[in-house]
């Protein structure tokens, strides 16, 4: 990116009425692995690929289950997201102590909105760069929403956030109007072509990579194990990639009229969607 | 209640009215916990009372942690809820820390953690732990009030705690009794056993009756039976 007399503070505005440290928060989010949520009439399914940072080290986990009807899959800065689910849990729990039901979805994405706020406001704290989406079922259904580092917050019909996402969002435009009538199996195997799309030539999906989050009524969260993978990678296996080949670095995505290296002007990102 | 001053003006003196109130109530109800080689057993009774009225006669008070821990817990019924509901809470956390479920002894330890940070206004409850161990094993952990936990094969608590206690001490620890041989207590017998117990506890104690719930707890899950008591 590029340097600034207004970047150095959160709390300091832009002459062109930006606040650009909330920007670079939205950046961090790119740079984490991809993860793809979408949903059905029924149910919410996060799809996510793991990274290891070494040979040696495991997968770094992306899906964190927040209760048995919320779980979450996280891009950019794991230890925010890490606090972050901590609250979520908290909220949940208290919920459930005190009103003896699940907490709505939608009002635990506002909490998470109102503490993410407070980090864009104040000159001692910093936004938290990490990007969610939340899957989760309560009495109005299905949900998948996603929140940004700028504490802004959206309800989707799918959704993919994370390096080289742009691939998977195209995928998820195109299939839109098929999802609302697939059936888990079909809705997966959507996820999974979607994430595929995100892939560097060289890499494949396969068990280790791969995370799975199933959450719909009488369905409580499950992160899928090594048996059930098997089975779903198995759904989308020896088919042709459509996206591929996509840039190694940054969030360009498969857009050969766009030339690399060049310095684009950030759009007004703050009040919309992070790409 | 009774007020001198209200109902009978002719002998009414000044003086200052203290108001009371009692945040304690007894609700009465019994438990009784078994463990053996590879099961426990733990029943309560479902009445739930007040003085010599009774609120209900279908309550159940077992409370099922996790697949191998089940919770009988009598006495006041406020602090009941409560205790159970925290309990679960914790669990919940527990899991989502360490990804794995409460061991029994460890839901022992929280538990007795729990009662004592109360110790200055106590939760009124009488708590029966049983469960299964690490190494499969049952077991029964039996608690006072204020958190004092104990570890036993056998025991009984809530109303009827002090008069089915000796029973089972002659029964099952065989105390009191010659020429008899130490077998660990087959599970069949356990259970016959409960249910005898708590038609003794039936005859006697007010506060115990209408039905038991038992639970079994063994390495293949849990399972609930119910058996029909006095309704006097």
């Amino acid at each position: 990116m590029f340097r600034n007399q207004y970047d150095s503070d959160v709390t300091v505005w832009s002459p062109q009425g930006r606040l650009h440290q909330v920007e670079y928060a939205m950046e961090a989010v790119k740079l984490g692995s991809a993860t793809v949520g979408l949903k059905n009439k029924q149910f919410a399914v996060l799809i996510a690929l793991k990274r290891a940072v070494s040979e040696l080290s495991a997968y770094q986990k992306k899906i964190i289950p927040i209760d048995d009807h919320i779980g979450i899959s996280i891009s950019g800065l794991t230890a925010d997201a890490r606090m972050l689910s901590r609250f979520m849990r908290t909220e949940c729990l208290n919920h459930r102590y005190s009103h003896d039901a699940p907490m709505p979805v939608g009002r635990l994405i506002a909490l998470v909105g109102n503490k993410m706020q407070i980090c864009t406001q104040r000159y001692d704290k910093r936004p938290l760069g990490v990007g969610l989406l939340v899957a989760g079922y309560d009495d109005q259904g299905p949900h998948i929403y996603q929140t940004c580092p700028s504490a802004n917050f959206f309800d989707c019909r799918a959704m993919a956030i994370g390096a080289r996402s742009q691939s998977a969002r195209t995928y998820l435009e195109k299939h839109l109007n098929t999802f609302m009538d697939s059936d888990l199996q079909e809705l997966v195997a959507h996820g999974l072509r979607a994430l595929r799309d995100t892939l560097p030539n060289e890499v494949e999906l396969n068990t280790k990579n791969v995370s799975i989050a199933i959450v719909g009524p009488k369905t409580p969260l499950r992160v899928s194990d090594e048996a059930e993978l098997t089975r779903f990678l198995a759904l989308v296996e020896g088919e042709e990639r459509r996206g591929g080949g996509a840039s190694a670095t940054g969030d360009a995505g498969p857009a050969p009229d766009r030339p690399a290296g060049e310095d684009r002007d950030p759009q007004a990102a703050v009040a919309m969607d992070t790409e | 209640m009774l007020s001198i001053n209200n109902n009978f003006p002719e002998y009414a003196v000044p003086g200052v009215k203290q108001v009371r109130f009692e945040p304690y109530a007894d609700n009465g109800g019994s438990i009784v916990a078994i463990a053996g080689e590879d099961y426990a057993v733990i029943g309560a009774d479902t009445r739930l009372s007040t003085g010599f009225s009774i609120y209900t006669r279908e309550q159940k008070k077992l409370f099922k942690l996790s697949e191998r821990t089940v919770l009988g817990a009598t006495g006041c019924w406020c602090d009941t809820l409560t205790l159970t509901r925290l309990l679960q809470a914790r669990l919940q956390m527990y899991e989502h820390e360490h990804n794995k479920s409460m061991s029994t002894p460890a839901v022992a330890q929280m538990l007795s953690t729990m009662l004592y940070y109360k110790r200055f206004f106590p939760y009124y409850v009488s708590n029966i732990l049983a469960g299964l161990d690490a190494e499969g094993k049952g077991c029964v952990y039996s608690y006072d009030p204020i958190g004092h936990c104990e570890r036993s094969t056998f025991r009984a608590g809530g109303s009827a705690g002090a008069q089915l206690q000796p029973l089972l001490d002659n029964q099952i620890g065989l105390k009191n009794m010659q020429n008899v041989s130490e077998v660990p207590i087959p599970k069949e017998k356990a259970l016959a056993l409960l249910k005898d117990v708590f038609i003794s506890a039936a005859e006697r104690d007010i506060y115990t009756g209408d039905s038991i719930y038992i639970v079994i707890i063994t390495a293949n899950g849990i399972q609930e039976e119910k058996f029909e008591l006095r309704k006097d």
